[in-house]
């Protein structure tokens, strides 16, 4: 998820896959643990809402199962609402706030 | 409870189903009973894990709702009714499935809600005689049924 650039230029790590200047996504979406969704049908749900490949919307799945949490989407307010509410259609518990 | 999938790929992205009659009567029955309970009962407790809070900020949660709030119940209304409509068919195309999919897990939330189910169920519980062991018996089909359709699609 890194690409290294010429000599000199910075690594840029952009786990989030969008090219979008940090002032652009001040918001982030968190999708939280809960007993009952699936693993596999969490995956599936990230795949389908985010267009993420099957490794990622893994990794990031098993972070939620891990770690509690994990942020699976940045932007601006209208855009991170929109996505929370698409989360909250496949019933994924889904908070967001600032970064 | 047969252990062997009955679910299956179809064709162009939709599923085949391949459920016993009192199964397909199981889920529609089931759907039409959380529709039910969504257009008479919204304040039901164990609904409010279908539209959790976006925001932490009041105001901010007030907007959120009164924006999406709509449509997040028509879509589950719409969701359960396609269930209701279709629990007879032999195949669903990928649209029907992801209704399929999402009204599968609204009713596993709410029936896990009612039962406080953890990550790790004590299947001891699943008694027969009880109502919370027929509940769990429940559960567990819908899971079951649900894992078959994500490895379906």
């Amino acid at each position: 998820m890194s690409t290294i650039l010429a000599p000199g230029d910075v690594e840029v790590a952009d786990p989030l896959g969008d090219e979008e200047h940090e002032h652009d996504r001040p918001w982030v979406v968190i999708v939280w643990n809960d007993p009952i969704n699936l693993m596999s049908y969490v995956t599936l749900v990230f795949q389908k809402l985010f267009g993420y490949s099957l490794e990622h919307a893994t990794r990031l799945m098993l972070e939620v199962h891990n770690d509690g949490k994990s942020v699976v989407s940045a932007g601006t307010q209208e855009k991170a609402e929109l996505d929370v509410a698409r989360l909250h259609a496949y019933g994924l518990w889904a908070t967001m706030q600032r970064d | 409870m047969a252990s062997e999938s009955q679910i299956r790929r179809g064709a162009d992205g939709g599923v085949r189903l391949e459920l016993a009659p009192e199964e397909r009567t199981l889920l529609r029955e089931l759907a039409a009973d959380l529709r039910l309970l969504l257009q008479e009962e919204p304040a039901d407790p164990a609904l409010r894990r279908l539209f959790p809070l976006a925001h932490d900020d009041e105001a901010l949660e007030r907007d959120f709702r009164e924006l999406t709030r709509g449509g997040l119940v028509s879509g589950r209304e719409l969701s359960l009714d396609l269930i209701v409509e279709t629990a007879d068919r032999e195949t669903l195309t990928a649209e029907e499935a992801d209704g399929w999919l999402r009204a599968l897990n609204d009713a596993r939330l709410v029936l896990g809600t009612r039962l406080d189910v953890q990550e790790d169920v004590d299947w001891d519980e699943l008694d027969g005689q009880t109502l919370r062991g027929q509940q769990l018996a429940l559960y567990a089909y819908l899971s079951w049924i649900q894992e078959q359709l994500v490895e379906a699609m």
